[in-house]
């Protein structure tokens, strides 16, 4: 290759870049989940809906349920929807905003992109969640402050790290929607249909089968996860959330990272 | 360097991209011309690595696109403008590229300066930037890893004519650097100002490539005679395909001197006798891509 040679010799010698580290590329994804304005106000929500729903268990809560776990509860709900949501928004807008044309040319290997993605998200989730009960926990002393009650905190640590856990595989569904779907609005679509419309099902089927009822634990993955939020849960119920897990969150986040190694970014 | 060997790309049954072959070479601007859907886009998307090839591979300096450590670095890509979040502002799109290359903080400003973006403009949002700002602030992004290699597809929509004058040059300089430049187009006459050489396809095959001189040259010779009918047997007896125009004018692909000695050996007095120029260039890429271009099919 002579032409190649002589190029060589007309170009000034240049640095040999080195691969762009894996640790770059989460900074860079967290970033980008802080860096619009829909991405700020998403961040932002976390904060904003633990301290309203704290505000309104001090408003609205009768004396006597005034603990920390009502707390707890009462914040658990809007975190099941915006942690997933910010999972799925960090993955589809490359395709919906079509920055991935960027984004994978600049990052030329599709699993480091997603692994980056995945990682800056449960970090999100990990900090985030911690920051919402503390909230809560400010809630807990103000308001029994307020109501004279005695100040009651019914969730351990333990406790509050299998919710932690919990929130998590939420985001992790959120996340292998929006690598299955890699749209915007059909991934948040089918988050809602899969968190509320799937456990619906199975319940209903429960009641009327009796064969399903021992089975659910084992293929009803929202049911297997309730052991995370009352407590401890039992190796049999570890064994459920695997199994379950497997079926509804591993098995289709592998056809989804199958399709995005083999897809064209557009 | 750009290689692009025997690319094959197939949708099914459809092939957008039907075994192509040329090289871009570095110190000069390739243009890479062809009507709508003919498969310029894909071509470039193959080399970018963001479409899979069906058969045969395309390398930038002899590797793979995947196989750079920091692409941002050797080639600057810029395949469509508005493929940036709006919801970003055009700096901090700036800097996501400069933080994932782990360039210096500074080469953020050096570019906004060189694509002459305002600070306010900057500052603004991508959803709020008309379609030339966009392309500023993709060719800042292509460029702000100072890469060997350039791959552009249409970067001239949307730009004004100063904004055209300005990627010219910029374009030029950078070839004149030692720098490789692949840019896309379907307009003949933006391609014909910058490229150095030249790759045209139509239907996913290429129809014709090599420098703008040669392809020029090959667009053969006008004449025209107050005996048109007789000159075109003239030409005909002596194995020249000559095509009448609807102004009269013969158009053959032989030299014009060859043309000459014909007529005065039939006796026909000429009227005019010229190389087909760029105009000739432009009917070329018109009949190159007759058959595949939609108005042709269409009729």
């Amino acid at each position: 290759m002579t032409a190649v040679a002589v190029e060589e010799q007309i170009r000034t010698p240049r640095v040999v870049p080195r691969r762009v580290p894996l640790s770059r590329v989460t900074a860079v994804e967290l970033r980008k989940m802080f860096d619009t304005r829909s991405g700020f106000w998403l961040m932002a929500s976390i904060v904003i809906a633990a301290t309203m729903a704290t505000g309104a268990v001090i408003l609205f809560a009768p004396d006597g349920e005034l603990t920390y776990s009502t707390f707890a509860t009462a914040i658990g709900f809007p975190m099941a929807v915006i942690l997933p949501m910010i999972a799925i928004l960090s993955v589809t807008s490359e395709w919906s905003q079509r920055s991935g044309l960027t984004t994978f040319t600049l990052v030329p290997h599709r699993g480091r992109v997603i692994s980056a993605k995945a990682i800056s998200s449960v970090a999100v989730g990990v900090v985030s969640i911690p920051l919402a009960f503390a909230i809560g926990a400010v809630g807990n002393v103000v308001g029994t402050s307020i109501t004279g009650t005695v100040m009651v905190w019914d969730v351990s640590l333990t406790d509050g790290f299998y919710i932690m856990l919990g929130n998590v595989l939420g985001l992790l569904v959120g996340f292998m929607l929006g690598v299955l779907i890699r749209n915007s609005a059909g991934s948040i679509v089918a988050y809602f249909v899969y968190s509320l419309l799937l456990p619906t099902v199975f319940a209903l089927l429960a009641a009327s089968h009796a064969w399903f009822r021992d089975l659910q634990p084992w293929v009803d993955f929202n049911y297997a996860q309730g052991a995370l939020f009352n407590g401890s849960p039992s190796g049999e119920q570890w064994a459920n959330i695997g199994t379950a897990g497997a079926i509804w969150l591993a098995l289709p986040l592998a056809v989804g990272l199958t399709l995005v190694m083999r897809s064209e970014i557009k | 360097m750009i290689t692009v060997e025997t690319l094959t790309k197939k949708y099914g049954g459809f092939t957008a991209v039907d075994n192509i072959t040329f090289t871009a070479r570095s110190g000069r601007v390739t243009g890479f011309l062809g009507p709508n859907g003919a498969g310029k886009s894909t071509t470039l998307r193959v080399i970018a690595g963001l479409t899979p090839p069906t058969f045969g591979s395309a390398t930038i300096s002899g590797r793979r696109f995947a196989d750079l450590p920091n692409p941002g670095m050797e080639v600057g890509v810029l395949l469509d403008a508005s493929a940036q979040h709006a919801g970003r502002t055009g700096r901090e799109s700036l800097i996501v590229a400069q933080r994932l290359m782990g360039l210096p903080a500074r080469r953020v400003p050096e570019m906004l300066e060189m694509v002459s973006l305002t600070d306010t403009e900057a500052g603004r949002r991508v959803r709020n930037y008309s379609l030339g700002m966009r392309q500023r602030l993709g060719i800042a992004t292509a460029l702000i890893g100072d890469p060997e290699v350039l791959i552009l597809d249409e970067p001239a929509n949307g730009l004004d004519p100063a904004g055209i004058r300005w990627m010219r040059d910029l374009l030029r300089n950078y070839a004149n650097r030692g720098g490789t430049v692949l840019l896309s187009s379907h307009l003949l006459h933006e391609i014909e100002v910058i490229a150095d050489d030249l790759v045209v396809i139509g239907n996913g095959r290429i129809v014709a490539q090599g420098t703008k001189a040669e392809l020029l040259e090959a667009a053969g010779t006008v004449v025209r005679s107050p005996r048109v009918g007789d000159l075109q047997k003239a030409l005909g007896a002596s194995g020249l395909t000559a095509t009448r125009s609807a102004d009269g004018a013969l158009r053959t692909d032989a030299d014009p001197e060859l043309v000459g000695q014909i007529a005065l050996l039939a006796r026909l007095a000429l009227t005019e006798l010229k190389t087909a120029d760029s105009t000739g260039l432009e009917e070329m890429f018109l009949e190159l891509t007759e058959d595949t271009q939609r108005e042709g099919a269409a009729a």
